[in-house]
């Protein structure tokens, strides 16, 4: 596999939503910061990749407009996902790995506050046997927590209740915050890497898997897909891992998480506030290999994990290692 | 470091109609893949990983449906991926997936592409009313419309070129079990006598909706001789995007449409696309696009791709044949068509393509656009190896 | 399967999917979750199971199916190997409990959905025999192919700065645009960035509210959601001052006398209809002015 690393990293998350601002005015900022940080020209980047969702924004399309904040111009190799951007990355990594560029741009962004996102998500949801019932995001949650919590594998019966009677429009201890944002990395491989960043985050390992999609068909009370992952991507090979940045939208997914990453007591977990501080949806997941990079490129840490997650009750995960080389 | 060699082994796709109500989104998926996957000698259990693709959500109503379809597509402890890239969705989401070969990751990949149109409504899922913006739209043909006009105003064409196609790639189409639309009668008498729909948009010269899937077994050189027929090997691949509006841009001969061309030609070593490639399937929805894209491919110069029409060089008997399947004139489950493009080219250079095949095809382009005429897609095909 | 499936709960019955290794699957799939094979064998499986998993819904959402307190349960239904998700009708939260046996409550009106199960209501009768054993001839149960789910998400539309500013001039009859720093170019409308340059705009022009058609269609066809009644005229109009066509009807001209290079105007509402709406330009009519040759606007055909 070529070498390739996270060598710059810039988000914008604003809590509780902007109605000031469309796609554009939040992403150009970010995708300006990634770029100047990475001390990369626009013109070298050799592709581009983003992840977006526009039943987010009720419009199809969205993604077509946020390009405008790029400047695809002269025209650009570029790609898009309907998925969190940390996909986008994965592609962009896989881009890399053909030899024949040397850098790519990702990025990803969401508007979740111009809708209501428990309500929302219920549109990815099986149409024949599930959609009818509306089984909103946070009840699906509070099923997982539930099962957790009764399982005896992770006693805490209480983030269960909290989930369930959560009012719809406020935070709560153990859900994640309307966050309207966007964030950019910039990836880099081999020599340009080095060129480009003292201490690269370089990527040793990147996967990620599915499960069913009915909940009922699956063992909520672990992450078969993300332990999955996280063993493709070497997480359990090789030195420990010291920070950890997860996508978990809700408390209990967290405790899920730590236990099929393996992540023990000594994993600083979260350090960023994670997806229950911010969550700009269809960038969380990018911004957690963001954050984890960051904490290796700060030298804050050797070996770092990212998680990112997608589908209902952790469907699909995603797990990339980075770590510092000398 | 270089690109390992790709190959596409299994090609299947669905009876296209304008609706399948004799499947649901899960069965429409598995029609297309079952049938790549016999033609590839495959069994699900083979597939390491799933690439999908499709275009805008509201067409069915289901938000990222490879969480609903992870089932479906036998995606259980595998990596399942959606790409969109609006219009030439099917044609990058076949490239996504050829990327994890070619970067040898994994060895046998299932893409595969679909809309099932008729679950809801197509022009309300491409144009739905948003305040702040004006409603002068109608659909896709609305945009696209006078963009024809002003192709039709600077190259001088006659005005029954656009005619011409359509008649051409539907009769092309009765040679193809699997298109949607099969119009015996078809003639220019009656595309001429079609209603107005955006003028200079007639209605015969528009695309369907239709409801329909198409799937391909991509696999690496070590399994590349498993599949039913002879591997049709990717030897160039390129994606490219600009912006949908800026000042003096050229929509009708955009830039990124001729540099992808250009880069597919540059990796696959060809310097005369005219003579070196023997037939393209090309994204055509409206007729004229014809021979807008073939000035757009380097097939003829700028103002002069409608004489290739005119002199039957695009004809299935002609010099360089476009669209042998019928092509989105006669078939467009919008997602899905990019990728049935670059899968008829595959066809045809793995001889599989039956009553519409062609003799002797070495060499096929595979095309896709979307958006507002500005993302690309594009593959060549052969059958060596290079 | 699924078409089965439905149409199994029309009439009361209730199947699952057996795969090859015996494990009953409900509700049934086109495909194994777990190997991706076809499932073909329909087997019928009880109306009684107990709850594997829920939670309780205190305040139902305005699309939930109960618009009382209620409960999401995963609820295993005898004979199933899986656990099917719906809603269970109970006084209270601490009436449910994992482990407890439900029973189905039929809807008296059934059409063929999954909503043709009311729900579940707590009911302690054990298992009465045994299910998911014996298949069913599949070609006994006509499939259902059609269900109806009407679906409704609300969203707030922000314009952003950019369109704010257009749309604010707009109701004061002045139209904006923008000028890229870069490039110099003036966009109308303004986005607040330049899809070229990609660096933010600011600059304010005005531009007039005359222009020139670029190129335009007649739209014909009626479609759902349309406000304008065809034919009418879709054009693309560079206004003088701006570098960029703008998309507008026109009017106050027969459909088949717009040309690419006639001069327009803008047709503006009436004060009382002003508003920030592109709509405060009704359409654009003929200025009267001679028509712009072709060779001067062939770079902003659209």
């Amino acid at each position: 596999m070529r070498d390739v690393a996270v060598v710059s990293f810039a988000k914008a998350e604003l809590i509780g939503g902007d109605n000031t601002r469309n796609e554009v005015e939040i992403l150009m900022p970010v995708v300006h910061e990634a770029i100047e940080r990475a001390g990369i020209d626009k013109r070298e980047i050799g592709f581009t990749c983003s992840g977006s969702c526009d039943y987010l924004q009720g419009q199809p399309f969205a993604f077509v407009t946020a390009l405008d904040a790029i400047g695809a111009w002269p025209p650009i190799e570029e790609s898009h996902v309907e998925m969190d951007a940390a996909w986008a990355l994965y592609e962009a990594w896989v881009r890399l790995q053909h030899g024949d560029i040397d850098s790519a741009l990702v990025y990803g962004f969401g508007k979740p506050s111009l809708g209501s996102l428990p309500d929302v998500f219920v549109a990815q949801l099986d149409p024949y046997y599930l959609q009818p019932l509306w089984p909103d995001a946070h009840s699906l949650a509070a099923l997982q927590a539930r099962a957790l919590a009764e399982s005896g594998v992770a006693p805490d019966a209480r983030s269960a209740t909290a989930v369930s009677t959560v009012p719809t429009a406020l935070q709560s201890e153990g859900v994640a915050p309307i966050t309207d944002g966007a964030a950019a990395v910039v990836l880099a491989a081999g020599d340009v890497a080095q060129r480009l960043s003292p201490r690269p985050a370089w990527i040793a390992g990147v996967d990620h898997r599915s499960e069913p999609h009915h909940p009922g068909m699956r063992d909520l009370t672990r992450s078969a897909s993300a332990e999955l992952a996280a063993e493709r991507a070497g997480a359990f090979a090789g030195a420990p891992i010291e920070v950890a940045e997860l996508h978990a939208q809700y408390a209990h997914e967290e405790a899920i998480l730590r236990s099929a990453l393996r992540l023990g007591a000594g994993v600083r977990v979260n350090p960023s506030g994670g997806a229950l501080a911010a969550n700009p949806v269809m960038a969380t997941g990018l911004i957690r290999i963001g954050e984890a990079a960051q904490r290796v490129i700060d030298g804050e840490a050797t070996r770092a994990l990212a998680h990112a997650a997608s589908g209902p009750c952790l469907q699909q995960n995603l797990v990339c290692v980075l770590e510092a080389r000398a | 470091m270089s690109r390992n060699y790709c190959a596409v082994v299994g090609i299947g796709q669905t009876r296209h109609a304008s609706k399948r109500a004799d499947v649901s989104l899960a069965g429409l998926v598995r029609e297309a893949a079952t049938r790549a996957l016999e033609d590839a000698h495959m069994d699900w259990r083979d597939i390491d990983a799933i690439v999908i693709g499709k275009a805008p959500d509201m067409f069915e109503g289901v938000m990222m449906p490879e969480l609903y379809l992870a089932d479906a597509l036998g995606a259980g402890g595998k990596p399942i991926m959606r790409v969109h890239t609006a219009g030439s969705v099917g044609g990058s989401t076949a490239l996504v997936a050829a990327s994890l070969v070619q970067a040898g990751i994994h060895e046998r990949v299932l893409t595969l592409a679909f809309e099932k149109q008729s679950e809801s409504d197509t022009m309300w899922a491409l144009s739905p009313r948003i305040p702040f913006q004006p409603a002068v739209v109608a659909g896709a043909g609305g945009y696209f419309a006078p963009h024809i006009r002003a192709y039709m105003q600077r190259s001088g064409a006659p005005d029954h070129i656009g005619m011409m196609v359509v008649v051409k790639d539907r009769l092309n189409a009765l040679r193809n079990p699997y298109a949607h639309l099969h119009q015996p009668d078809i003639s220019m008498e009656q595309v001429a006598q079609s209603p107005m729909l955006w003028d200079p948009v007639r209605y015969a010269e528009t695309c369907p909706a239709s409801d329909g899937a198409c799937a391909m077994v991509l696999a690496s050189a070590r399994y590349a001789g498993a599949g039913t027929y002879p591997p049709a090997w990717i030897v160039a691949s390129a994606m490219r995007s600009e912006p949908t509006m800026f000042s003096g841009r050229d929509q009708v001969n955009p830039r990124a449409g001729r540099e992808c061309a250009a880069e597919v030609y540059r990796q696959a070593g060809i310097r005369s696309p005219r003579t070196e490639i023997d037939c393209a399937e090309i994204y055509v929805p409206f007729s004229w696009f014809e021979p807008m894209w073939m000035e757009n491919l380097g097939f003829a110069d700028l103002n002069e791709g409608w004489r290739l029409t005119a002199d039957g060089v695009t004809a299935f008997d002609g010099a360089l044949p476009v669209n042998m399947s019928g092509g989105v004139l006669s078939t467009n489950p919008i997602g899905a068509s990019g990728m049935l493009r670059f899968a008829e080219a595959a066809m045809q250079v793995r001889g599989q393509a039956g009553a519409h095949q062609l003799q002797a095809v070495r060499t096929a382009l595979g095309h896709a656009y979307g958006g507002g005429s500005q993302f690309f897609a594009m593959w060549i095909v052969s059958s060596q190896q290079r | 399967m699924v078409g089965r499936f439905l149409a199994g709960l029309r009439d009361r019955r209730v199947f699952g999917a057996r795969a090859r290794d015996g494990r009953v699957i409900v509700p049934p799939l086109d495909a194994d979750p777990r190997t991706g094979e076809t499932l073909d064998v329909l087997v019928e499986v009880g109306q009684f199971g107990i709850v594997t998993s829920w939670t309780w819904v205190p305040e139902p959402r305005p699309n939930h199916p109960l618009q009382r307190p209620f409960a999401f349960a995963l609820i295993l239904l005898d004979g199933a190997d899986t656990a099917i998700l719906h809603v269970l009708d109970a006084p209270d939260a601490s009436s449910v409990r994992t482990g407890m046996r439900v029973r189905i409550r039929w809807r008296a009106e059934r059409e063929g959905s999954i909503r043709d199960i009311e729900c579940f209501e707590p009911n302690p009768e054990p298992a009465r025999g045994q299910y998911g054993v014996q298949p069913v001839d599949v070609d006994s149960i006509a499939p259902l192919s059609q269900i109806v789910t009407p679906v409704r998400l609300d969203y707030t539309v922000n314009p952003g700065r950019a369109t704010a500013r257009f749309l604010n001039a707009i109701a004061q009859r002045r139209i904006i645009g923008q000028r890229c720093p870069a490039c110099r170019k003036v966009y109308v409308p303004p986005r607040g960035s330049c899809p070229t340059c990609a660096v933010a705009s600011d600059e304010e022009v005005e531009v007039a509210a005359t222009g020139t058609v670029t190129s335009f269609c007649i739209v014909r066809v009626p479609y759902p959601g349309q406000t304008i009644r065809p034919p009418y005229c879709s054009a693309s109009i560079l206004l003088d001052g701006a570098d960029i066509p703008f998309l507008h009807l026109v009017s106050d001209i027969p459909v088949d006398d717009v040309r690419m290079g006639l001069r327009v105007e803008a047709a503006w509402a009436p004060d009382a209809e002003l508003g920030p709406t592109v709509e405060s330009i009704r359409w654009f009519r003929p200025s009267g002015e001679p028509d712009v040759p072709f060779e001067q606007i062939k770079e902003h055909l659209v």
